[in-house]
């Protein structure tokens, strides 16, 4: 008897709750990945005008290492002219590059250039050529704990590092020993795929052909890498030389081993011996008009070009 | 004129009981919708280029590769199960400990503020507990340990179980409140002291109950995402250890899926994984509704 009325109860409670955490457990996974599908289903708006509103929205999507910059290219722009505002978004640039074959931005920034498949697809959707603009450089800075006495590396050891099948695992096998790091294993930090630097770095460091070693740990932005890399002794990580601290320590990298390394500055940028160095890219899909092609040239322009060097990269104009 | 009123409410109504029932159906379909889209998505590389011994067997995930594209979730598979196993290990136990200390122990009022407080546990947003895990328990965990890096399976593990905490919390306290006080008394009358009225009588009663509290804590955990897409480390290797960084599939699916291109192989690879995971979490789901269903069999023979 008493049981049974425990039970009834029981179940009558249990149901509800149940109900409720049934569909907030499986509908969760599921409503992400349709939201998500949905979303980059919709190939449609972000025109450059909108006409029920005075101020025209530039959407301006991509780069992580870039991201920064965008931003304070934004906000500089707006004092300038209050009439535009631009949304500025990260991602990577993939992300960036997907945003623009798709119609979801209007100008995608870029740590990496568009691939030739890429530029066809964006051709493609919207019948015109993606148009390239070179903006500044950026040295890709590899970094380490400040406790490091590591100096220097050859893109060879890089390679053997955060190489798949690389040989170099631990801090010993470079003749180190760090402070903080008893295991010394050496923690890598590397990149989402969807980043131009991750990207940039396999094409640059590993070369075309050959992957990441597995069990790096991938980092969802520049920020964090650096982040990462402050907090663990252990660690080493690539990131643009924009998002350099105090707190690490920046290596410099020679071409081969027992070659001069150069560290990540502007001059060694300029004069190119810095050997992982790259543009930092603007794309607009077609020759960019009205607003749009303003905020360019404003960017390219000597105040934009100002804020490239403020923001720790390398200007045009240097 | 009363006639006339009548009708409009009985028109009114009429459309409200319509508009609830059409409101019921629309989850329904929201869910098969919901279901067969992503399906959908798969269903192309399942059908076709889906090799399923690689895909749980093999560690190597290169959905990016230039050379060479592999697909192999088994590392991943290994991640989100150890993080949801020792997360299950932590929360269990102290979820037990605190239903039984509010239903049995607790004053009134304390009661109240204790529920309200683990309920506002649920309250905090996934990516605020990422963050925490970033930035607060990783310094801590390579101090403490003395690991090479503290984001990792503990890590993960720690956040997820104080993220579950609630759920099975409030899922085990119902059950043990819903054991008929009778069964208390009755006890007492024997003379047992409160620890085995605990141990021997209300626990084995509200066993389905809680048991139902724990599988959905599972459930929930293997759902998460944003905590731990931050807190695990995302690297993709099978741990050795509860110091080891891992990668869930949760995580994979959100890092990967929106720089992918729409159709492309590694789209479709990622919405397996969606399936994959949703048929876990069914299956857990399902298991936790038969274990709380089996009382009212039992219900039923006596």
């Amino acid at each position: 008897m008493f049981l049974g009325n425990f039970n009834n109860q029981l179940i009558k409670k249990m149901k509800l709750k149940h109900m409720k955490q049934l569909a907030r457990n499986s509908s969760s996974i599921l409503l992400g990945l349709a939201l998500i599908g949905c979303g980059s289903n919709n190939t449609s708006q972000t025109a450059n005008q909108n006409s029920s509103s005075s101020k025209t929205m530039i959407q301006n999507a991509g780069s992580d290492t870039m991201v920064n910059l965008a931003q304070a290219w934004a906000e500089n722009y707006a004092k300038v002219n209050s009439e535009v505002s631009i949304e500025v978004s990260g991602g990577g640039s993939g992300t960036g590059i997907a945003a623009l074959i798709n119609g979801t931005t209007d100008i995608a920034n870029c740590s990496r250039a568009m691939k030739a498949a890429e530029q066809q697809k964006a051709k493609d959707a919207s019948g015109k050529d993606p148009k390239e603009y070179i903006m500044g450089y950026d040295a890709l800075a590899v970094y380490v704990h400040k406790d490091c006495p590591l100096e220097e590396l050859s893109l060879e050891q890089l390679a053997e590092i955060y190489g798949e099948n690389g040989t170099i695992t631990k801090w010993s096998e470079l003749g180190i020993t760090i402070p903080g790091c008893t295991s010394d294993e050496i923690i890598r930090v590397s990149r989402q795929s969807s980043s131009g630097t991750f990207a940039y770095f396999r094409e640059a460091v590993l070369g075309e052909e050959r992957d990441y070693k597995l069990g790096s740990r991938d980092m969802h932005g520049s920020k964090e890498v650096v982040e990462l890399v402050q907090n663990t002794p252990c660690a080493i990580g690539y990131s643009g030389m924009g998002y350099a601290t105090p707190e690490v320590k920046m290596l410099k990298i020679s071409k081969t081993l027992g070659a001069e390394a150069y560290a990540p500055n502007v001059e060694n940028t300029i004069a190119k011996t810095y050997p992982i160095a790259r543009p930092l890219f603007v794309y607009s899909l077609g020759e960019p008009e009205g607003a749009l092609k303003n905020y360019v040239d404003w960017c390219l322009g000597p105040e934009g070009q100002r804020i490239v060097n403020d923001s720790g990269y390398v200007s045009l104009t240097n | 004129m009363q006639y006339q009123r009548g009708r409009w409410s009985r028109v009114i109504e009429f459309l409200i009981e319509w508009l609830i029932r059409i409101s019921g159906i629309s989850a329904i379909l929201f869910v098969f919708g919901i279901f067969f889209f992503v399906f959908k998505e798969g269903a192309g590389f399942l059908v076709t280029k889906w090799k399923p011994i690689e895909f749980f067997t093999s560690v190597e995930w290169y959905p990016t590769s230039l050379s060479n594209k592999r697909y192999g979730i088994l590392a991943i598979i290994a991640g989100s199960a150890s993080v949801t196993l020792l997360a299950m290990m932590i929360a269990i136990p102290f979820s037990l400990g605190a239903a039984v200390f509010i239903s049995e122990f607790c004053a009134p009022k304390l009661k109240e503020v204790l529920k309200v407080l683990i309920e506002f546990l649920a309250a905090i947003p996934s990516v605020v507990w990422g963050f925490i895990g970033l930035m607060i328990m990783n310094p801590l965990i390579i101090k403490i340990f003395n690991a090479p890096i503290g984001l990792n399976v503990l890590n993960g593990g720690i956040i997820l179980a104080l993220m579950s905490i609630p759920i099975i919390v409030s899922i085990s306290e119902d059950a043990l409140k819903a054991v008929p006080d009778s069964y208390r008394e009755a006890a007492i009358a024997l003379g047992v002291t409160k620890w085995q009225m605990i141990y021997r009588v209300l626990i084995p009663a509200a066993k389905n109950g809680l048991l139902a509290g724990g599988l959905l804590g599972v459930g929930r955990s293997i759902g998460e995402t944003m905590a731990v897409l931050l807190a695990t480390g995302h690297a993709v290797q099978i741990p050795n250890g509860p110091l080891d960084s891992v990668r869930t599939l949760t995580a994979t699916i959100a890092a990967e899926l929106g720089e992918t291109e729409q159709g492309a192989d590694h789209w479709q690879v990622l919405f397996i994984i969606g399936i994959f995971l949703f048929s876990i979490t069914f299956v857990i789901n399902l298991i936790a509704y038969l274990v709380v269903k089996g009382i009212r069999i039992q219900a039923g023979d006596s």
